[in-house]
């Protein structure tokens, strides 16, 4: 009786530091969402905590009537399609054939590959490469330097080779060539792990803002992050000096970051099965 | 005995179905797999011409780069740039805050997601623990620029979490323009992105231990907490050794939009790091020499942390990355 009365105990002691786990991790969105939707006057006066004081949508009014903003958001929704895209058949490409025991030279471009992971030339030497080949200020640039990550490659790699042998044998004997069967066999039977690789693909993509920074000056091809980034550090550098210029006010800036956050909102739920399902293949045979 | 050792190896076929003999030339394989070799071109290519041909570039940290005259016509100067970084204070600065920062993080960070995946293990309602779950890992999902943002509003002077402590009569915490109180913030908010995410490896590990372990605890009346000490983590065991050695090998490396989204002017002190040096003195400046040096000597210094402490975990009987 006491140990199960001392295992409620615990259950009960376990569920309320996850809640506030929980909490923390939501309390910081619950701001800004009231802030954004909240008058400049109410945040200024600190009046804000979870939810709207003088509830209205004129930051998000300036946001989507800031066609900058809007177009950056469709560049970077388009320029990640396509990094994704490339990124996914470079990866399939490189992963497939490094299945192969038979392969001569595997270990060595196996190698080659890993080394990457451990060793690379630096953010000059990038930089330098990246503007030798003229890619700089060219959606490019975001495009072509991560389009493999090795790392990935080997997760997929992982997932190939737990399908069964006989399914390609069978497809050889039937005359299949290895590129018939990569598309008519293996990826089929690896829709999970060709969706989890897209998705942390697209994540990076996304998210990823150094390269942005670095490679990019022309206004046109700022991604959502670069944007964001000067939407919100312009109005730190220049608040100290004049409160009354027309700067993006305080309200603005939620609105902005939660412009930012909510596409990556409404997707994550669904996916999330997958991230999981991904990172646990990557795990366990690493 | 030689003749079953043939007829073994006769019997023995590739994945594809194809007898496996032994001595075929090497051509034989590039006209047999002719196709595999054409599908590994592109990544190939892509892994020499992004990856490798800026290794090449690395030279420059060992002359004067001069723009116009590229990276293998610019004059050698040796180990001048190397005198150079290495007699600036600020090379120090940047390094000792890389260590500190990474160092900092390995103690704070590196338990909170065990502490986290035992407490989700514990969890005694399903959909709780499901939804519970799908919350935490969700900050790992935003931008460094988004939560530098959110960070900015939420621990400004004027922010929600100063507004509280002083409507609860504390003093304000400047948690983003004191040096030391940025350090903590740049610390915590590091758990708050990573330590939801960090459960999952934990979590799917502890799925792997085998159920009757912890049947025949219950026999031998084992309470919640033995069972978590003798069993739950000695199970996680090998994969808190390798995620260790990762982070251990990699205590020089840093990621660049982190501490750059977190920083601002006021706490540079401890908040420059090597990789916002590079881009300062090396992008910004263009000092692309210097900024290939300090890179050059963190690549090292990284290889070298990363290879010994493989050694080492081998030495102590686990398993290493490699």
């Amino acid at each position: 009786m006491s140990q199960t009365l001392k295992n409620r105990a615990v259950d009960y002691t376990a569920a309320f530091v996850i809640l506030i786990a929980v909490f923390i991790c939501l309390v910081p969105f619950l701001y800004i969402l009231s802030q954004s939707l909240s008058s400049n006057r109410a945040i200024i006066s600190q009046a804000v905590t979870i939810y709207p004081i003088d509830f209205n949508i004129e930051a998000y009014k300036v946001v989507f009537g800031d066609p900058g903003m809007l177009y950056s958001l469709f560049y970077t929704i388009i320029l990640t399609g396509v990094f994704v895209l490339l990124a996914l058949t470079v990866t399939i490409l490189a992963a497939y054939p490094l299945t192969k025991k038979r392969l001569k030279g595997r270990n060595a471009l196996l190698l080659m590959m890993l080394f990457t992971m451990y060793f690379s030339g630096g953010l000059i030497p990038d930089y330098l490469n990246v503007k030798n080949l003229s890619l700089l200020d060219t959606p490019l640039a975001l495009i072509l330097p991560g389009m493999m990550s090795v790392y990935y490659m080997i997760i997929l790699k992982s997932f190939f080779q737990s399908l069964p042998d006989s399914l390609e044998e069978a497809a050889h004997l039937d005359g299949c060539n290895e590129l018939q069967i990569l598309l008519k066999i293996v990826l089929p039977l690896s829709k999970p792990a060709l969706a989890t690789v897209s998705l942390l693909y697209a994540v990076f993509r996304w998210n990823y803002f150094q390269d942005a920074l670095f490679y990019i000056t022309d206004q046109e091809f700022y991604t959502i992050q670069l944007k964001l980034y000067n939407v919100i550090n312009i109005s730190q550098q220049m608040s100290g000096e004049n409160v009354n210029v027309n700067l993006p006010s305080e309200a603005l800036k939620a609105a902005s970051i939660m412009f930012g956050t909510v596409p990556i909102l409404l997707v994550y739920p669904w996916l999330q099965k997958y991230f999981v399902s991904g990172i646990m293949i990557g795990a366990v045979k690493g | 005995m030689q003749a079953m050792n043939s007829s073994v190896a006769l019997d023995k076929k590739d994945s594809v179905g194809v007898p496996l003999q032994k001595k075929k030339g090497l051509f034989y394989y590039l006209k047999f797999d002719y196709m595999l070799y054409l599908m590994l071109l592109v990544p190939v290519a892509y892994i020499v011409t992004f990856k490798y041909a800026p290794m090449y570039g690395i030279q420059i940290a060992f002359k004067d780069y001069n723009i116009f005259q590229g990276v293998s016509m610019s004059p050698w100067n040796n180990f001048e740039t190397f005198k150079q970084i290495f007699s600036s204070p600020q090379f120090f600065q940047v390094v000792r805050n890389t260590l500190m920062l990474n160092g900092l993080d390995l103690l704070v960070g590196f338990p909170a997601p065990i502490i986290l995946a035992i407490l989700i293990n514990e969890l005694a309602w399903n959909k709780f623990k499901k939804a519970s779950q799908t919350i935490l890992y969700l900050p790992h999902f935003l931008s460094w620029v988004i939560i530098g943002g959110i960070v900015a509003q939420l621990l400004s002077p004027t922010g929600m979490l100063n507004s509280l402590i002083s409507h609860m009569g504390g003093q304000p915490i400047p948690f983003l323009t004191n040096k030391y109180a940025w350090v903590a913030t740049y610390c915590l908010v590091g758990v708050w992105q990573n330590a939801g995410w960090g459960t999952i490896l934990y979590l799917a590990a502890m799925t792997g231990i085998d159920k009757q372990l912890y049947e025949a605890a219950d026999a031998d009346g084992a309470g919640r907490f033995r069972k978590i000490w003798h069993i739950t983590l000695p199970g996680i065991r090998p994969t808190i050794v390798i995620l260790l050695i990762l982070q251990l090998g990699n205590i020089m490396a840093i990621n660049f939009d982190r501490p750059f989204n977190i920083q601002n002017n006021l706490v540079m002190d401890f908040g420059d790091v090597i990789s916002t040096y590079v881009y300062r003195v090396g992008i910004q400046s263009a000092n692309f020499s210097v900024g290939a040096a300090v890179g050059l000597f963190q690549s090292v210094i990284c290889l070298i942390f990363l290879v010994t402490s493989n050694f080492l975990t081998r030495r102590l009987g686990e398993d290493g990355i490699w």
